[in-house]
């Protein structure tokens, strides 16, 4: 099923992208050759087989929760845009 | 004086532990090499002086951790970032000595397969400057090629370590998945992303491969080796049985000049005792590009949710958060990472999710079933590891799946979690080939022991010829 321009709006919005208007025209082509492509996998009937999210046979690993030592303030902050005192600054969120 | 083009890293080892050369001179003798080349080939993002200490030089992809080191992953939205801690890879070099010579160019995010979607511009392949050198590792590649580095340390997801080196002539692992630590670095699609070595001769692969691999407390996705690395020494293959998966072989655009010198290496194969025969992984093929670019892309669309203008790297100016957000990105990705994170975010989204992402989990389980039973017949699989040789700079770059099926061979052993090694098995139009051997999971001694031999018995000369 072909993604449209409304429905690749909203993906991108999804995935905080602001996408100019050469971005949009461009993407809607490639987005459905790519999904038309992929889209092979439903070829396959697989209602029987388990999902691999894995290639490993790992059981789960626990760890004791004790307190380390982290990361200093001033490392964390260092590669920071912006910062106030010992906080990460944003700009204020519009309204919603 | 010392020849950067011929020393293995093996043979600077001996130098240096015999006292013949300096550590000093043998970092200085590299600087030069990149002096003096690397303003053509564009291998490196960033070069570093000497650290002091007395060990080998290395060079590292630019999407592995390095404290004080600016680490961009080949992205305009992480310009400047410099990391506040090693990757356990690199403090694992550390820990043998190893003396880190540079950063090496990239895909952007590893996302490509010839450099040119690095947003700081292409690296060239070093056999010949107008042609890609692969991707996404091709900085690692073209610099080991080149002279530039006696080894480096690539990544791989699809085929970054092994396309590269085939299309530049070295030998390259994409080790089993889980034993390499993936601490610190820049993450792509978790479930596939291994590091691994790059180097001249199988020996220096596996041995860089040794000082990597094992358990790592920061990454509990790691596992101990079952067991140790053995460098592969001189022997025949007897007792060994190698599998040619006639889709591997037979896929549609292998070229000719391809096809003839894996078919040659697979004659030595047989001539040095291995026992070879024909097997099918018929929808491992057929399948496996679907299922990547499904289920890479939908885990590159989370990983690359953290690039947000907040913490590190690139912000876009503006008055309010969200739009911050998505301007930053919209200005710091380029456009390959782009149409990846989209597409993932669409496969993963409410009411596509069970048709593309889950499904090619299902994919997934095909895939892995088919080489776990060949593995039941076979100790190798051998085929080639990129249906052509270095293509020209900007022949697919305006056709994204033209690109993508640069991995068409690479892709099903990584869907499983195997390790593949390419070495190089001859020329095609004056350009190397790499031959791929997959193995079983852990199997990677066995890779060495066949690609060891069977280096041996071509000879193929690594250095460039133009360089020569």
């Amino acid at each position: 099923m072909p993604i449209d321009r409304e429905q690749l709006l909203h993906v991108a919005h999804l995935a905080r992208l602001e996408l100019r208007e050469d971005e949009v025209e461009r993407l809607e082509g490639q987005l459905n050759d790519i999904l038309e492509a992929v889209s092979k996998v439903s070829e396959l009937d697989l209602s029987d087989v388990p999902p691999t999210s894995h290639p490993l046979e790992v059981v789960n690993v626990w760890g004791d929760d004790e307190p380390q030592a982290c990361l200093p303030v001033e490392e964390a902050l260092a590669n920071a845009p912006e910062r106030e005192g010992d906080f990460f600054k944003v700009p204020p969120g519009g309204a919603t | 004086m010392i020849d950067t083009l011929r020393l293995t890293a093996e043979e600077a080892k001996r130098l240096l532990e015999t006292r013949e050369i300096s550590g000093a001179e043998l970092f200085a003798a590299y600087r030069a090499a990149i002096d003096d080349r690397d303003g053509e080939l564009h291998c490196y993002l960033h070069v570093c002086d000497d650290p002091g200490g007395d060990g080998l030089p290395i060079a590292v992809k630019d999407v592995i951790g390095t404290k004080g080191i600016p680490t961009t992953a080949g992205s305009k939205i992480l310009e400047g970032y410099v990391p506040v801690y090693d990757s356990t890879v690199v403090e694992q070099l550390k820990a043998h000595g190893l003396r880190i010579l540079g950063k090496t160019n990239t895909d952007e995010f590893a996302m490509g397969s010839s450099t040119e979607n690095s947003a700081f511009g292409p690296s060239h392949n070093p056999w010949d400057p107008s042609r890609v050198p692969g991707g996404s590792g091709g900085g690692s590649a073209a610099a080991v090629s080149s002279g530039l580095a006696p080894w480096a340390l690539g990544s791989d997801t699809g085929g970054s370590i092994k396309q590269p080196s085939a299309l530049c002539g070295n030998v390259g692992l994409r080790p089993t998945y889980g034993t390499v630590s993936r601490y610190g670095i820049v993450a792509f699609a978790s479930s596939l992303d291994q590091v691994g070595p790059v180097a001249r001769t199988v020996r220096d692969c596996a041995f860089l491969y040794s000082i990597i691999a094992g358990r790592d407390e920061c990454d509990t996705t790691t596992v101990e080796l079952p067991h140790p690395v053995e460098l592969p020494e001189a022997g025949d293959l007897r007792g060994l049985r190698v599998g040619v998966p006639k889709e591997l072989n037979e896929a549609e655009g292998i070229e000719p000049g391809v096809a003839a010198a894996v078919q040659a290496a697979i004659a030595k194969l047989e001539e040095l005792g291995a026992e070879v025969g024909e097997c099918s992984l018929p929808r491992s093929v057929e399948y496996g590009m679907a299922c990547y670019y499904l289920i890479a892309p939908a885990e590159a669309s989370s990983n690359l949710a953290r690039y947000d203008g907040v913490r590190y790297g690139y912000r876009a100016d503006t008055a309010e958060r969200l739009e911050m957000y998505k301007r930053t990105r919209d200005e710091g990705f380029g456009d390959e990472p782009k149409r990846r994170i989209m597409v993932g975010t669409y496969a993963l989204s409410a009411g596509y999710y069970d048709a593309y992402y889950g499904q090619a989990q299902k994919v997934r389980t095909v895939i892995k079933r088919e080489h776990d039973a060949l593995f039941e017949q076979f100790d190798a699989l051998v085929s080639p590891t990129s249906p052509t040789v270095a293509f020209p700079l900007g022949a697919r770059t305006a056709d994204p799946i033209a690109m993508y099926l640069s991995d068409l061979l690479t892709i099903p052993s990584c869907m499983a979690g195997l390790p593949g090694l390419s070495v190089p098995c001859g020329l095609s139009e004056g350009l190397p080939v790499g031959l791929q051997l997959v193995g079983a999971q852990f199997a990677e001694n066995t890779l060495f022991r066949i690609g060891h031999a069977l280096e041996q018995t071509i000879a193929f000369d690594p250095v460039p010829e133009r360089l020569r």
